[in-house]
């Protein structure tokens, strides 16, 4: 099972041919990711070489989802490029785009998640994200894959090095699939989305949830998790020392106001019957003392 | 990055939103002379990007220049909740009937646009909010479809504009959707929309925030920084191409990644709590590729912080290999020489974390202490800092 992604997941990686496609392709390749092609529009036709995979190169996502019958996306784009890119995999019906890239106006984010919603046949993750990662099965993205091995935990976190972090903290135990879903204000797919997942995976027999300070995102899934979730949560906040009205990083990480303080975060989830660690060792022992490991 | 009111203003005037004549001044004869220019009464105004302004004395009406000059030398170098008046706007006075409200903003929780009208504006607008939700009309926008006409007639509607100056609230809020997408603003705020006494519909005050993602396509963004609000730190970092905030405590902070370097920030606040009461003296990410160059530029900002008195390195190397961040620690306190001076804490983690221990371990630098744990190397950097 995991979520979203598993050993049979076909992934194509756009922006495979520029230096950071390569790179992370080459990465995914080596963790065991069936990784069977490419999109760069212009470059169509071509064959990439990528530690003895011949990678074929097609113009749109559409034509390598006809040629290789892949089913899932991950994007390494430019900024500039990014929003045509995640279009173009929408326009073809790809069930799940993974943005990994950075620095994407949320003018675009948010136009494209519009028009995401409005089809209703592509799940979204990212942008600004790690991506991905069923541990011994796929790896979508940038989390290093030799952190640690397949287990009952699920793990979502808006934060790519707390993620990898946690995995570590967590590494002789093991996950069933950890998500990085993003700090940018717009995000394809939400804490609230992956808890859901995790609570109908068999896999999963708990859930550990990492968030940072700004928006409600938290402040919804905490009631999510009441109302839906069974299944044992503990719980991570970043930002607590974060000033007002500044940006550390995530475009997402702003506080305006007495919204989206990590302390209201915190609040919530622990009204909700989350456990939530001071730090993410802390976390990590809650979480062992919940399965007794 | 948040506008100054003039600077909105001017976006507002190139996007033919109906603003009144104005200039700004930075002393009160530059004040008198603007005033002079515009003719007649006119307002002086703090800018400020802070609110309440009104309410502080920020905001006086003028009879004529020399009122106007006077009234600028009281206002400029006021301190506004925290906030140094450097510059006023001299802006023509308008005979008003009545204050409306307008917004067009990102709606995080929803994920689309969203507009705010009210027939209610002016200084109270929050507390109407708040009050009397029902008289803050709140229209999702489409990220894809925009405000088209027959939407911003929809929306005059909802939030009740009277049929007198409807048609021209809805030209406003077309205007104002040309200045949210075109320009890639997050918040563009016109508070308070007015009518004049001779019936015309004016932005009279507006603020904007636009998206720093954006800058790529916004070459003209770059002139509306306030450089000179920006701290001397963070000005350098910037121009090494760091993310670093400067915050008030003495724990020099360096991390790759915001969640991690934000998460570090807190462990050494809580580790501080033992240490009489240390803090975190700054938020700084290396991001992914952490070469000696970028360890040599991060350290090299952080050792000039004056309230410095040690220095957390923090890393989980991901794509990031813990040897190339020994090896740029190493090099960064080559380069630095005498001028680094302060303890430095270690803790490395993650990709090719022996061989990044290992360097720094055969380096022996007396600065450098490692630590296995993010919790251990976070209460030796406090109890360093405390000493």
């Amino acid at each position: 099972m995991a979520i979203f992604l598993n050993e049979n997941t076909k992934v194509i990686v756009q922006g495979m041919t520029g230096s950071e496609g390569t790179k992370h392709t080459r990465r995914m390749l080596a963790s065991g990711t069936k990784i069977v092609g490419g999109v760069t529009p212009g470059k169509g036709g071509q064959v990439v070489d990528i530690d003895g995979h011949q990678l074929p190169v097609f113009n749109t996502v559409a034509e390598a989802m006809s040629a290789t019958g892949a089913n899932a996306s991950v994007v390494f784009v430019p900024p500039k490029f990014a929003k045509a890119a995640v279009i173009d995999a929408i326009d073809a019906a790809m069930p799940l785009v993974v943005v990994i890239t950075e620095g994407i106006p949320v003018h675009d984010s948010a136009s494209f998640y519009a028009y995401s919603a409005s089809k209703g046949t592509t799940r979204i993750i990212g942008p600004n994200c790690p991506g991905l990662i069923s541990p011994g099965k796929s790896n979508i993205g940038i989390i290093p894959a030799d952190i640690t091995g397949a287990g009952p935990i699920g793990l979502v976190s808006k934060s790519g090095t707390l993620t990898y972090q946690m995995m570590y903290e967590l590494r002789d135990i093991g996950f069933s699939t950890a998500v990085g879903i993003g700090g940018d204000p717009v995000i394809g797919t939400t804490h609230i989305d992956c808890l859901r997942a995790f609570q109908d995976d068999p896999e999963t027999t708990a859930i550990v949830m990492i968030g940072e300070i700004g928006g409600d995102a938290e402040e919804r899934a905490a009631a999510f998790i009441a109302e839906y979730v069974t299944k044992p949560v503990v719980g991570y906040v970043a930002g607590f020392t974060a000033p007002e009205g500044k940006t550390m990083g995530h475009a997402g990480a702003i506080v305006s106001g007495s919204s989206g303080t990590a302390q209201g975060k915190q609040d919530a989830l622990e009204a909700a019957g989350v456990k939530v660690g001071k730090t993410p060792s802390e976390t990590a022992q809650l979480l062992r003392d919940i399965l007794g490991r | 990055m948040d506008l100054f009111e003039y600077q909105a203003r001017d976006l507002f005037e190139k996007h033919g939103v109906p603003v009144l004549a104005a200039a700004i001044a930075t002393t009160a004869d530059e004040a008198e002379a603007a005033a002079t220019k515009i003719g007649g009464k006119v307002v002086v105004k703090a800018q400020v990007k802070v609110g309440g302004r009104g309410k502080a004395g920020g905001v006086k009406l003028a009879e004529n220049p020399a009122d106007a000059r006077e009234k600028a030398a009281a206002i400029l170098g006021m301190d506004i909740k925290g906030h140094e008046v450097r510059t006023v706007m001299i802006a023509a006075a308008a005979p008003i009937e009545s204050e409306y409200y307008l917004a067009i903003l990102l709606d995080r929780s929803n994920r689309t646009f969203l507009v705010m009208a009210s027939v209610s504006g002016g200084m109270d607008i929050e507390e109407v909010a708040h009050t009397a939700p029902e008289k803050l009309a709140k229209i999702p926008v489409s990220a894809v479809d925009g405000i088209s006409l027959a939407k911003a007639t929809e929306i005059v509607a909802a939030a009740n504009f009277p049929s007198d100056v409807a048609d021209q609230v809805a030209q406003v809020l077309l205007k104002l959707w040309e200045v949210f997408q075109s320009e890639d603003a997050t918040l563009v705020e016109v508070n308070p929309l007015v009518k004049t006494k001779d019936g015309k519909v004016i932005a009279l005050d507006g603020k904007i925030t636009l998206d720093d993602n954006a800058e790529f396509r916004q070459p003209g963004h770059e002139a509306l920084v306030d450089h000179a609000a920006t701290n001397a730190l963070e000005a350098a970092a910037k121009a090494k191409n760091l993310n670093y905030v400067k915050l008030d405590g003495e724990v020099g902070i360096i991390g790759n990644g915001a969640g991690l370097v934000m998460s570090t920030l807190d462990v050494v606040a809580y580790a501080g709590q033992k240490h009489g009461g240390v803090r975190p003296a700054n938020f700084l990410d290396i991001g992914g590729g952490a070469s000696a160059q970028i360890m040599a530029d991060g350290l090299s900002i952080i050792l000039g912080d004056k309230d410095v008195k040690s220095v957390f390195v923090n890393v989980f190397g991901g794509i990031t290999a813990c040897d190339a961040v020994a090896d740029g620690i190493v090099q960064a306190l080559e380069l630095l020489g005498d001028k680094a001076t302060k303890p430095i804490v270690v803790r490395l983690d993650g990709n090719n974390v022996v061989e990044g221990r290992a360097i720094l371990a055969k380096a022996a630098h007396p600065l450098i202490e490692q630590a296995d744990t993010m919790d251990g190397a976070a209460n030796r950097a406090a109890e360093l800092a405390a000493k």
